[in-house]
């Protein structure tokens, strides 16, 4: 601020405070109406103020599941399981296999290194999305449908997690690799010794955002997977909202909302530090 | 810039990038060149003959009505999504960085729906316009408004909409407050002195400052309405009422998946990778640019 404009700062205030209150009200809405009675929330005006009902909703939802024709009784804390296997996963898996893949790119002259880099960029271009069908077909012909292999392993590759290594080898001092050389380190106890340590923060950064991305796929399970066991929690909502002839069990299907916003929504907000650096140098 | 300080292994370096290789090679190369071979061939839908058509699956998506009308929704659905996402998240930077105390709270509060899925986010909104019991929808009715998203093709559009734009607000904001706080403190002050007040100041001399970061948003954002938000249809309206919803990503896994038209579903997946590489690479030259400035 450059001068001192004390209704300026107010409105500033105003604004925001509005702003806070627009983007968390369908949340508020959401977890009120996550504990109450079905038969409270077929009506308008739905409740403004928590109900009475949160302990049984969670407890029912969690470990009985909703007994719907299409989620199928599968109990949320399975489908949290499931979610959490493959976002922890997919965000390990995209760490490690960029990170060597990185080192490599680095600290190595090899034929092709230039096509291999290439190659790695080209995964930027191909989202799933336009690709639907012929993935879908790769995968069913290595037998690898409902299974956590083929929910997790085809998202591993990480043209994003590779180039934010490259950028950060690129910055250690040359003398580090010289010194660990004279000493008799090999490559791989350097990278294991000296550049792993050095890399936390980025390891941090990029795990909460991997974690977010693996836990919140939508399409690629949804081809992957048509066994009930495998389900996932952002699938499961789906499921539950789209229900044939009949309303939707709005406290149950709400809670289970809460419950897959919960474990992203808590790493990034207890990572907060490394969560906004990781978003800031993966679009680098 | 290349490393001075290199090691030598015939076989190491291979190793290290052959697991990112094989994935990149299996699951993106290879289905995109499917794609591509695919796009140009007539199947039928049990796969048991194809025939060689040239570029017919193309020329008759481009004749096909839906097509159009899908890819012209889809345009029109991520210019608002863009264009809503960033002005609040922009005037919303704005405000955080002018505040002194509180600003990092604010901040926390305002980054939080970044981790929430697009099929999550879907299903709050869907559940805040529900026809009967949502109260937003409650509210609108007393306005006036008849909300029924489930058979107004326009209402719905609008429910997709406002679910994207909550969705990818808080990450627009990140951005331009990193974009604002970078710029220099000297620079606004010498404004002040010089007699400017905030408004003028914001559009002569942060607004442009902050172009490179608009410019880069701008197709991030263009990016996320064309392909992330496949959750958010998917899980509210299901493409309809009446295809109202029907974006191109939606309709790609529709036709290809649902409706087994092979040749025409891949036929949209080329055009659809063309839009992604021309987005790419609009991106990458624009930030080596930047980093030459």
């Amino acid at each position: 601020m450059v001068e001192r404009r004390s209704l300026a700062t107010l409105l500033a205030h105003v604004v925001l405070i509005l702003g806070i209150v627009v983007v968390a009200f369908p949340i508020w809405v959401t977890f009120v109406a996550s504990t109450h009675h079905a038969k409270d929330i077929m009506t308008a005006p739905i409740p403004l103020w928590p109900g009475t009902q949160f302990f049984e909703n969670y407890r029912r939802l969690l470990f009985e599941g909703l007994i719907n024709p299409t989620a199928g009784g599968v109990p949320m804390w399975r489908m949290m399981t499931n979610s959490f296997i493959m976002a922890m996963i997919i965000a390990l898996g995209k760490i490690f296999v960029s990170f060597i893949a990185a080192f490599a790119i680095v600290y190595f002259r090899f034929p092709f290194r230039m096509v291999v880099f290439w190659i790695i960029f080209m995964t930027l271009m191909l989202p799933v999305e336009v690709r639907i069908v012929p993935t879908f077909k790769v995968v069913a012909d290595l037998g690898m449908l409902n299974s956590y292999a083929g929910l997790t392993i085809p998202l591993i590759a990480s043209a994003t997690a590779t180039f934010l290594f490259r950028q950060f080898f690129l910055t250690v001092p040359d003398e580090l690799a010289e010194a660990a050389r004279i000493d008799g380190a090999g490559p791989v106890k350097f990278m294991k010794d000296i550049l792993l340590p050095l890399s936390r923060t980025n390891l941090a950064a990029l795990f909460v955002i991997m974690f977010t991305f693996g836990w919140n796929q939508y399409l690629w399970p949804l081809l992957m997977t048509t066994d009930r066991q495998y389900l996932t929690v952002v699938m499961g909502i789906q499921r539950m909202i789209n229900v044939a002839d009949t309303d939707p069990q709005w406290p149950m299907v709400m809670a289970a909302v809460i419950l897959a916003m919960l474990p992203p929504v808590a790493v990034v907000l207890l990572m907060q530090r490394w969560f906004i650096k990781g978003l800031v140098e993966t679009e680098k | 810039m290349e490393k001075r300080a290199v090691f030598r292994s015939p076989w190491l370096p291979l190793a290290l990038v052959m697991p990112q290789l094989v994935i990149t090679f299996v699951f993106f190369v290879w289905p995109a060149s499917q794609a591509l071979y695919q796009s140009v061939l007539l199947e039928d839908p049990f796969g048991l003959k194809s025939q060689f058509v040239w570029f017919d699956n193309f020329t008759a998506l481009f004749r096909n009505r839906d097509y159009l009308e899908s890819f012209s929704r889809t345009a029109v659905f991520s210019l608002l999504v863009a264009g809503f996402a960033m002005g609040l998240a922009l005037l919303m930077a704005v405000m955080a960085d002018r505040v002194i105390k509180g600003a990092t709270g604010y901040k926390t509060m305002l980054i939080w729906p970044y981790a929430v899925a697009p099929a999550v986010a879907g299903a709050l909104w869907v559940f805040m316009f529900n026809p009967r019991i949502g109260i937003v929808a409650y509210m609108l009715h007393s306005l006036g408004y008849d909300w029924n998203h489930q058979i107004r093709g326009r209402d719905a559009f609008a429910l997709i909409t406002i679910a994207a734009v909550w969705k990818q607000i808080s990450y627009n904001f990140v951005f331009f407050l990193a974009g604002l706080q970078a710029i220099p403190r000297s620079l606004i002050e010498a404004a002040a002195i010089d007699g400017a007040g905030p408004t003028k100041r914001f559009w002569t001399i942060v607004f442009p400052l902050l172009s490179p970061t608009t410019f880069f948003l701008l197709v991030v954002n263009i990016v996320y309405a064309f392909f992330d938000t496949f959750g958010i249809v998917h899980a509210t309206t299901s493409g309809g009422p009446a295809k109202a919803t029907e974006i191109l990503v939606y309709k790609v896994f529709n036709d290809g998946f649902i409706g087994l038209d092979l040749g025409s579903s891949a036929a949209q997946s080329v055009i659809l990778m063309i839009i992604v590489i021309a987005l790419t690479v609009v991106q990458f030259r624009y930030i080596e640019r930047r980093v030459a400035y």
